[in-house]
C-alpha cells in the first residue's frame, strides 16, 4: 500500500517499473547522491490525514482577529469581491495551468491576460500594459529599472510614497547601484520647489504616488510638467480604484503607470499574493518587463493569443536582461479582471465614489472630536491623517475590543482609511467609542 | 472567441453595493477623470459562461498530464486551497495589531522550520514572491555579506552554462559580472573549468544540483568546497528540489542560501502563471542579512523583527502568504513519510519514461536521471526535418501537455520531460506511446507532424507577426 | 550565397562599406547572419551623434526566439541611423545588404581584424 499521499503507484507498480529499469530498490535511483550525505529521516512529524490538517489549520486561522469593521488602509484596502470573482478564479483550468507556452492549448489564459492588460490601459490611460507582476512595490522597483540607463542613473522618488515602496525601490537600488533621492515633503505633499531643484540632467525619472501615502491628492500635473522640461520620465504610482474616478496617468502626463492591484478583487490576504501593474506609453514599449500577450493569427488566419516580445526577457537574454522576471501573477490578474468585470464602469466607479464620500463623512465626523485635526490641509481620497489626543495605540487597541481595526498608527496620528465597506452606521459607532475612550 | 469587451453592451449592470448612506461630496474638478472608462457591461450570467468558454481553452494538471521540465506540474491538492481561503488568513489585513496575527505569523515560523529541515538550513524569509525574486534577494545578500567584510573585490557570479535564465540575469540586477563554466561530458560542472575561473573576484556561485539536464552532480561537495576556499558563497537554486526531498539536503553539500519555488515543489497552483512563492533558507552566519520583518517566536508569542544588517525589502509586506499556507498544509499532510516517497516516485516516473524513450529519442547525458530527463531531436530532425517545435505540436493532438522545448541550451533541438510522482503508470505509458507514434510519424509522414496541431482549438500561430507589429489591448472604436 | 567583393566583413558576421578617405562606414548584417537570426522582428537601434568604439555594442537585433547584439568595428560617430528598420527589420531578411544598419564617421580608428569577401566565405564555410 502507498501512504496515500497523492502518488498513484502502488507497491507492485513500483516494483514493476524498477524491474524494467533493472533495479532492485528505490534506493538505487540515487547512486549519485553520495551515502554520506543521505538523510535518514527528516526531522519533521509524522504524516497527518487531511482531516487532521484540517483542524491543524483551522486552529492557525482562528488564534487570528478577522475584524468586521476596518477603518485602515495603507497599502491593503477592504473592498467588497462579488461572489463570482471567487467562483470563477477558482476554475481548476485557471489555477492548476502554468505559464501559457503553448498558444495552441492555452487561448484561454492568453486571452484572460489580453483582457487585463486592456482593462489597466483603460484604468490608466497607457497604450501598453504587462501582464503582471508580484505587488506595487516591486512594480516600484522594476520602473526605476526600465528609466535608467547608461547616460542617467538617478531617481527621484517622493517621500510621500508608502514607505514600504521606498524601501523595496531603495532595495532594488542597492543591487543596480541606481542612485535613489528622496523629494522632501511640505504638509504631506511633494515639496515643489525643492524638485525644481533636485532636477539636474542625471534624473532619468521621477516616482510620485497618487494619492500619496497620507491619502492626499498631489499637484500629478504640474509635478509632470517639470519633470517632462527636465527630460526626465515620469512614473506615477496609483490607485486603481481612484484611478477609476480621477484623472489617469496619462492625463496627468505620467510616462508610466504602476500600481497595487489588490483593491480590485484580492482579499487582503496578510499581505500578499497580490497584482502589481504596470503600464506605459507606445514609446516604452519594448522596455516594459515582464510576460506580454499579443493578438496575432494561426495558420488559418484564425484570431488567436500569444507570449510576444519574448526577446526582452531573461530566458533568452539572459544577463543582459534589465528583469529577471520570470512568473507574473496570472491568477490575481484574472481575479482583477472578472472583478472589474462584475463592476463594470458604473460599479467600479461607484466603489470608489462611496469610498470618497465615505472617507470624506468620516473625517468630517472625526474632526468635531476635539484633538482630533486633520494633519495635512488638502483635497484626499479615501485616507487621510488625523491628530489623536491620547496615545495612538491606546485608542486603537480600545477600538479592538470592540471589534474596529482603527487607523494606522503613525508618528503623527492617525491615517484612516474608509471604503463602500464601511457603513454610516459602523462609523457612526466608531466615532461614539472614540468619543467614549477619549473622555 | 469573442473578447469581453465585444460581449460588452452599453447600459447593463450589475448591482452588488447599496446606495450610499451618507451625504454627496463633490470631486474638485481639477482631478476628475476626463476620459471615458471603458470596462466591459456584461450581465452575470454571461461573465459566467465566458470564463467558462475561457477555461475549456485551459490546459491545466487538472485536464491531463502535464511534464513541462523544470516547471514541476504535479496534482494541486483542494484541501490546500480551502485552508488558505478561511476567512482567518484570508481576511486579515496585514498591518493588524501582533496580538490578533498571532495565527498567521506562526504559519512562518512553523514552515521555517519545517522547510528548515527538508534544505538543511538555519533561517527562512518568506518575502521574496517567486524563485527568480527568491534569486533577486539571496544574491542582495550575498553583496551585503561581502561589503560587510570590507572583501569589495567580489563582483563575479559563477553560473554553469546549462543553468536556468534567471540565474545569470538576477546577478546582473545585483551588479554582479557572469562567469560562465562549462559542463563535462556528463552534463555536470567540469571541475577543472571551475578551478580555474575562481579566484579573489569570486562573489559565488549559483547551481541547481539536480541540474538541467537531471543529473545529480555527484561531485557536489567537492565543488562547493572549491568555492568556499576560495571565499565565495554557494547558492543552490530549489527549482528541482523535487526529486530529493526527504533524501538529501542543500544545506549538506555545502549551500549557503536556498530558494525554494513553492509552487513547483510543494504543490500550491501555477495559477496560469503565478502567483508563486520563493522563500530563501540561509545558514546562521547570514541571518543578519535577511530582509525585513522577519518572525522570531519570543515568550510573548511571535514577532517581527529586523535583522542588524538587513538588505532591506523586495516588496511590501511579507511574502505570499496565502501561497504558503497551501504549502505548510501540503508539508504536514505528507510528513515525514510522505516527503521522500514523493521524491523516490518522481524519479522513478521519470526513468521509466525515459527507459521507454531512448531507444527513438536520443538523451545526450545518459545514466539515473532525477525528476527529469533531456531528449535531443537533433537526430531526428537530420533525418527527416521534424523538429522538437514539430515534436511538442503533434503531442498537443492528445490532450497532453508538451515538455519544455529547446532548454536546456547545452542540449540542441531540446525536450525536457518531468513526469511527477503525482502521475500513474497508466498515464505514463500512454504519453510513451504518443511519443514513439510520433517518432514513427516524423519518419513515415513528416507532413503530417509539420502540421501539427490539427485538432486543437486554433493551429499554429504567427509569432513573427505578433512580435513584429505588437497588438497588445483591444482598441475601442 | 552571395559575398559581394566591394564590403569588408567582422567575425560577427557584419558587412561594413568603407568610404574612400576611411572616415565613414556603413554597417549591416550579413546574408549568412540574417538566416542563422532568422525572422527578424525588432531592430532597438542607437541615436545619431552616440558616440562609439571599436568591439562596443551599438544594437540590438531580435528574433521571436533570440536576441545579438552588433558590434562595431570602427571608432566614430554614428551619424546615420536607418530609421526605416523601425517599422520595417524584415528588410534585413529581404536584402541584407541594401539594410544598412547605421553610418559611422569621424572614424579615427578601424580594427585591423576585417576579412575581405574571400575571407569572410571561408569563415562562413567553416561555420555552416
Amino acid at each position: 500500500m502507498g501512504l496515500g499521499k497523492y502518488v498513484p503507484a502502488t507497491s507492485s507498480e513500483q516494483q514493476e517499473m524498477l524491474k524494467t529499469l533493472g533495479l532492485s530498490s528505490l534506493d538505487d535511483l540515487y547512486v549519485d547522491v553520495p551515502q554520506d550525505l543521505k538523510v535518514t529521516e527528516l526531522n519533521i512529524p509524522a504524516k497527518q490525514s487531511e482531516l487532521e490538517v484540517r483542524r491543524h489549520l483551522t486552529e492557525l486561522a482562528d488564534k487570528n482577529t478577522v475584524f468586521s469593521s476596518v477603518f485602515r488602509g495603507a497599502g491593503a484596502y477592504n473592498h467588497y469581491i462579488p461572489s463570482l470573482v471567487k467562483q470563477i478564479a477558482g476554475k481548476e483550468e485557471f489555477m492548476t495551468a502554468y505559464t501559457p507556452y503553448q498558444a495552441e492549448i492555452s487561448q484561454g489564459i492568453l486571452q484572460s491576460i489580453f483582457e487585463f492588460q486592456t482593462m489597466i490601459c483603460e484604468l490608466t490611460g497607457m497604450d501598453a500594459a504587462n501582464a503582471s507582476v508580484y505587488d506595487g512595490a516591486s512594480a516600484a522597483g522594476e520602473a526605476v529599472n526600465m528609466v535608467v540607463g547608461r547616460k542617467k542613473n538617478k531617481v527621484l522618488v517622493a517621500s510621500t510614497l508608502h514607505p514600504m515602496t521606498i524601501e523595496t525601490i531603495k532595495t532594488y537600488a542597492y543591487g543596480s547601484d541606481v542612485e535613489i533621492e528622496l523629494i522632501p515633503e511640505v504638509n504631506g505633499r511633494i515639496d515643489q520647489a525643492a524638485l525644481t531643484t533636485l532636477l539636474t540632467k542625471e534624473v532619468a525619472g521621477v516616482l510620485v504616488q497618487q494619492p500619496n501615502y497620507y491619502g492626499l491628492m498631489e499637484e500629478a500635473t504640474e509635478i509632470g510638467e517639470q519633470v517632462h522640461q527636465n527630460k526626465s520620465q515620469y512614473i506615477l504610482s496609483v490607485n486603481p480604484m481612484a484611478a477609476a474616478l480621477t484623472k489617469t496617468a496619462r492625463e496627468y502626463g505620467a510616462d508610466i503607470a504602476i500600481g497595487e492591484g489588490q483593491p480590485l478583487g484580492l482579499p487582503m490576504s496578510f499581505g500578499g499574493p497580490y497584482l502589481g501593474f504596470m503600464a506605459t506609453t507606445e514609446k516604452n514599449l519594448r522596455s516594459l518587463p515582464g510576460r506580454i500577450v499579443g493578438e496575432t493569427e494561426d495558420v488559418e488566419g484564425n484570431r488567436a493569443y500569444v507570449l510576444t516580445l519574448q526577446a526582452r526577457e531573461q530566458h533568452i537574454r539572459r544577463e543582459k536582461a534589465k528583469s529577471n522576471i520570470c512568473s507574473n501573477q496570472a491568477l490575481c490578474a484574472l481575479t482583477a479582471s472578472i472583478y472589474m468585470t462584475v463592476m463594470g464602469p458604473k460599479g467600479l466607479q461607484d466603489a470608489a465614489y462611496q469610498s470618497y464620500a465615505k472617507a470624506h463623512y468620516l473625517a468630517e465626523q472625526l474632526t468635531e472630536i476635539p484633538g482630533f485635526d486633520r494633519v495635512y490641509p488638502g483635497e484626499f481620497f479615501h485616507e487621510f491623517v488625523t491628530t489623536c489626543p491620547v496615545p495612538a495605540k491606546e485608542l486603537t487597541e480600545q477600538l479592538a475590543k470592540h471589534g474596529i481595526l482603527g487607523g494606522l498608527e503613525l508618528e503623527n496620528g492617525l491615517l484612516w482609511c474608509a471604503t463602500e465597506m464601511n457603513t454610516k452606521e459602523q462609523m457612526d459607532e466608531l466615532i461614539a467609542v472614540i468619543k467614549e475612550v477619549c473622555q | 472567441m469573442e473578447l469581453i469587451f465585444e460581449r460588452s453592451k452599453p447600459g447593463r449592470y450589475n448591482q452588488m453595493i447599496p446606495d450610499l448612506d451618507v451625504p454627496e461630496v463633490a470631486i474638485p474638478e481639477a482631478f476628475k477623470r476626463e476620459s471615458e472608462l471603458h470596462l466591459p457591461e456584461v450581465s452575470q450570467p454571461d461573465i459566467s459562461r465566458h470564463y467558462t468558454e475561457l477555461a475549456k481553452q485551459a490546459h491545466g494538471v487538472n485536464d491531463g498530464f502535464y511534464p513541462l521540465g523544470s516547471c514541476t506540474m504535479k496534482y494541486n491538492p483542494k484541501i490546500n486551497d480551502e485552508m488558505a481561503a478561511l476567512p482567518g488568513f484570508a481576511n486579515l489585513h496585514p498591518l493588524q495589531p501582533l496580538d490578533t496575527i498571532q495565527g498567521a505569523l506562526e504559519v512562518f515560523t512553523e514552515s521555517e522550520k519545517l522547510l528548515g529541515e527538508i534544505t538543511g538550513m538555519d533561517h527562512m524569509t518568506f518575502q521574496p514572491a517567486a524563485g527568480a525574486h527568491g534569486e533577486f534577494t539571496a544574491l542582495l545578500m550575498f553583496k551585503a555579506y561581502h561589503e560587510s567584510r570590507k572583501d569589495s573585490k567580489r563582483h563575479k557570479i559563477i553560473v554553469p552554462d546549462s543553468a536556468h535564465g534567471t540565474n545569470p540575469a538576477s546577478a546582473s540586477m545585483v551588479g554582479f559580472e557572469i562567469v560562465n563554466v562549462p559542463s563535462d561530458e556528463a552534463g555536470c560542472v567540469d571541475l577543472e573549468a571551475l578551478k580555474a575561473v575562481v579566484g579573489e573576484d569570486t562573489a559565488g556561485l549559483m547551481l541547481t544540483n539536480p541540474n538541467t539536464v537531471g543529473i545529480f552532480d555527484k561531485n557536489i561537495t567537492e565543488i562547493t568546497k572549491i568555492i568556499h576556499d576560495a571565499g565565495g558563497l554557494n547558492y543552490y537554486d530549489g527549482a528541482n528540489l523535487n526529486p530529493i526531498m526527504g533524501v538529501v539536503r542543500p544545506g549538506d553539500m555545502g549551500f549557503d542560501i536556498v530558494h525554494l519555488n513553492i509552487h513547483k515543489t510543494f504543490s500550491t497552483p501555477h495559477g496560469g502563471g503565478g502567483p508563486g512563492c520563493g522563500p530563501i533558507g540561509c545558514k546562521a552566519f547570514l541571518k543578519e542579512f535577511l530582509p525585513k520583518f522577519y518572525p522570531v517566536a519570543t515568550e510573548k508569542g511571535v514577532e517581527f523583527t529586523t535583522p542588524s544588517q538587513t538588505i532591506g525589502s523586495v516588496k511590501g509586506f511579507y511574502g505570499h502568504f496565502l501561497v504558503l499556507v497551501r504549502a505548510l498544509t501540503y508539508i504536514l499532510y505528507l510528513g515525514k513519510e510522505g516527503i521522500p516517497e514523493a521524491a523516490h516516485n518522481a524519479v522513478l516516473n521519470a526513468n521509466y519514461m525515459k527507459h521507454h524513450l531512448e531507444d527513438l529519442y536520443e538523451v545526450p547525458y545518459g545514466g539515473i536521471c532525477m525528476h527529469e530527463f533531456v531528449m535531443s531531436v537533433e537526430k531526428i530532425k537530420k533525418d527527416t526535418g521534424v523538429s522538437a517545435l514539430d515534436v511538442a505540436k503533434s503531442i498537443l493532438e492528445h490532450e497532453m501537455h508538451p515538455p519544455t522545448m529547446y532548454f536546456p541550451m547545452i542540449v540542441p533541438e531540446a525536450l525536457m520531460v518531468e513526469p511527477t510522482e503525482t502521475e500513474s503508470k497508466e498515464t505514463l505509458d500512454e504519453a510513451i506511446k504518443v511519443y514513439r507514434q510520433i517518432y514513427e510519424d516524423a519518419y513515415k509522414q513528416p507532413e503530417k507532424v509539420h502540421a501539427a496541431p490539427a485538432n486543437t482549438p486554433i493551429r499554429r500561430v504567427d509569432e513573427v507577426g505578433a512580435a513584429r507589429n505588437p497588438k497588445i489591448r483591444y482598441e475601442f472604436s | 550565397m552571395a559575398f559581394p567583393k566591394e564590403l569588408k566583413y567582422t567575425a560577427d558576421h557584419e558587412w561594413v562599406k568603407l568610404s574612400e578617405d576611411g572616415k565613414t562606414a556603413t554597417i549591416g548584417l550579413t546574408n549568412y547572419a540574417q538566416e542563422q537570426l532568422g525572422d527578424i522582428v525588432f531592430i532597438d537601434l542607437p541615436e545619431e551623434g552616440d558616440d562609439i568604439e571599436i568591439e562596443d555594442s551599438f544594437a540590438d537585433v531580435e528574433s521571436v526566439k533570440s536576441v545579438s547584439e552588433v558590434y562595431s568595428p570602427v571608432t566614430g560617430e554614428i551619424s546615420k541611423v536607418n530609421e526605416d528598420l523601425d517599422d520595417a527589420p524584415e528588410k534585413v531578411n529581404e536584402a541584407p545588404y541594401e539594410a544598412w544598419i547605421v553610418e559611422i564617421t569621424n572614424i579615427s580608428e578601424i580594427t585591423d581584424e576585417l576579412l575581405d569577401a574571400e575571407g569572410y566565405e571561408k569563415l562562413v564555410e567553416e561555420e555552416a
